[in-house]
């Protein structure tokens, strides 16, 4: 063997063992802990009223907080790509924010504003509006914490493809709608798609942001990351894996379709900025 | 292409009105009749057995079928919630300061240990210790806690109230070895402190660092946890040792004015509290290894109970009151052991 392929096989030979190590292991360990105490304690966890409420609530929440932000990215993308003004960079920085900054704080910066004590609460709480510890808020601060997605894969490509079939659909006399429908997002759908399936997995599996203001009652305010800490606390650990295998389940679906964005499109997203 | 595009978004829509539809069968949850319990981290067991007596007890009594919603945390991090907005109509936590702030925040009225028996605390226990079998670091007393070679596992005394009994009966021990003398006594906190090898939030997370997680040679918390604790995971793997000299720890409650109140839910409040001090509500409370105040049940469970010399916060630090501007303000004692350690 030359030099040059012994580099490759240790290269290859390395991730394939970190792969198992970091990722393989761990996703086989979640599903035989989950059936440690027999398939009947499997599925009576996942029968357990508070448990189907968890999936539930977790669904309803990124079901409202996924569309909120589909339209949010393609109007912030639209604004930063297909005009200027002042204050574009600034924009863009502040998109990005809740990237930078931990759920946790996201969580304590909702309270602080909204709680009882918050700086807002007192007045809503006056006009009979409880926001904090209520799934309302669990929604809002999904809403912060995946904000950036769909923007986030939205604004390089349409940089990329800058302005010109946009200027020439209005010359020929398209209403800005029929701009955006015929020709803007036919050229971002599937990025657009990708971004929507990344929301959809950090809204689903968010945990530090949502345990912060969702006062975390069985059968109420707990979304399946919180109930599988609660299980988990609970002694019931082989309850808490059996849960973390929806989760699991939920997560790798988004894979697979996140794939076969990917494989129905080959190189979609490239070939898409080559416009 | 379009045409998979539109599909996409269809399927979408459908799986989102699916699951809207099944709405409605969780939603009946938030009906008048419904209680919310905030409690400590440990009394998830206890207040999920007491729940489901509860219903039982009070369908009996009025006929009204009620569920009670529960909650744990540490004990002051509950507190906090509470006073942040959580709609809870009762407190069943495990220090009396916590029950006072929530009297400072204007949402429990003063005077609430004079409203039920026994301080309006139910329950009680005492810091004991959980050691892997055998007990390998022949761990027996406080002083045992101080060695160079132990490791202990405790919740943060900083927001869970099981800690800062555990803390008090580690000074409360020192006082009286070292003729109450306040220098050697914080030294000797600072000495506990500086072997804890993992301080989780709540004290439930405390037991899984120690017990599934194996960290530490010691984990410090409630007799009524090291017990269960010991149930939970069999004989063989643990033992419970109970030093000589503890610190009686109150579990108070209280009804929560403000919110009960507003929601007219304070007959079921006060329903669901003296509820704890029945026969029944009490044996729950043995059966969860708590020490309980009815004498029938006591000499029941008398077998579970190690003998104890138990002091106490009122005899020791001269009240909670005095505890909490000694100890646990900011730059308190606790400040200056735990943070200096």
């Amino acid at each position: 063997m030359n030099k040059k392929s012994t580099g490759r096989c240790l290269l290859i030979g390395l991730s394939v063992v970190m792969t198992l190590v970091f990722l393989v292991v761990p996703l086989a360990v979640i599903f035989t802990s989950a059936f440690g105490k027999g398939v009947g304690h499997y599925i009576a966890t996942l029968q357990e009223p508070d448990t189907q409420h968890a999936i539930w609530l977790t669904m309803l929440t990124a079901v409202i907080v996924v569309p909120i932000n589909l339209l949010f990215g393609i109007a912030a993308a639209w604004a930063i790509t297909k005009f200027s003004f002042p204050g574009k960079r600034l924009l863009i920085a502040l998109i990005e924010v809740p990237f930078s900054v931990s759920p946790i704080i996201a969580g304590v910066v909702y309270i602080m504003l909204y709680g009882a004590r918050g700086l807002l609460g007192p007045a809503l709480a006056s006009v009979g509006i409880q926001l904090m510890f209520t799934v309302t808020a669990i929604v809002l601060v999904m809403l912060f914490v995946t904000s950036p997605f769909v923007a986030r894969e939205l604004i390089p490509l349409m940089q990329a493809q800058g302005t010109d079939e946009e200027e020439t659909a209005v010359s020929l006399g398209a209403s800005g709608w029929q701009t955006f429908r015929r020709v803007t997002l036919p050229n971002i759908k599937w990025a657009l798609l990708y971004g929507v399936l990344l929301c959809n997995a950090r809204a689903m599996g968010e945990f530090g942001a949502v345990s912060v203001v969702s006062g975390a009652v069985r059968g109420q305010t707990n979304t399946l990351p919180l109930h599988i800490d609660l299980l988990y606390h609970d002694y019931n650990t082989a309850g808490a894996f059996a849960a973390a295998t929806i989760l699991t389940l939920l997560a790798l679906i988004t894979l697979v379709a996140k794939a076969f964005v990917e494989w129905r499109f080959p190189g979609g997203r490239k070939a898409q900025s080559a416009h | 292409m379009n045409n998979l595009f539109t599909k996409t978004l269809v399927v979408a829509a459908l799986a989102a009105a699916t699951t809207f539809a099944a709405a409605p069968a969780f939603a009946q949850a938030k009906s008048p009749s419904e209680l919310t319990n905030v409690s400590y981290d440990i009394a998830r067991e206890l207040y999920s057995g007491i729940n489901k007596a509860f219903v039982g007890y009070w369908k009996d009594k009025t006929g009204q079928t009620v569920t009670v919603a529960q909650s744990h945390a540490g004990s002051s991090a509950q507190a906090r919630k509470v006073l942040e907005g959580f709609q809870a109509d009762t407190a069943t936590l495990n220090q009396v300061t916590d029950i006072e702030m929530l009297v400072k925040g204007g949402l429990v009225q003063a005077g609430w240990q004079s409203k039920y028996p026994n301080n309006a605390s139910p329950f009680y226990s005492l810091p004991a210790f959980l050691v892997r079998a055998g007990n390998p670091k022949n761990i027996k007393d406080w002083d045992d806690l101080i060695r160079a070679d132990v490791k202990t596992v405790l919740p943060n005394p900083k927001t869970a109230g099981n800690a800062r009994y555990t803390y008090l009966a580690a000074y409360a021990y020192a006082l009286s070895k070292n003729n109450n003398d306040q220098a050697k006594a914080q030294d000797f906190a600072r000495k506990f402190f500086a072997n804890v090898a993992v301080f989780d939030t709540g004290a439930r997370g405390s037991t899984t660092s120690f017990a599934e997680r194996d960290i530490g040679d010691v984990l410090l918390t409630f007799e009524a946890e090291v017990f269960s604790v010991r149930r939970e995971y069999g004989d063989t793997k643990f033992q419970v040792v109970i030093p000589p000299q503890s610190l009686l720890a109150e579990f108070p409650v209280a009804i929560i004015d403000k919110v009960a109140d507003a929601k007219g839910s304070r007959e079921l409040a006060d329903g669901y509290l003296k509820f704890l001090w029945t026969p029944q509500g009490q044996e729950i409370g043995a059966q969860n290894f708590h020490r309980v105040r009815d004498p029938q049940v006591a000499e029941k469970y008398k077998a579970q109970y190690p003998a104890v010399k138990l002091v106490t916060v009122e005899d020791v630090f001269g009240g909670w009151d005095r505890v909490a501007k000694e100890h646990f303000a900011d730059g308190g004692i606790l400040d200056q052991v735990f943070v200096k350690r």
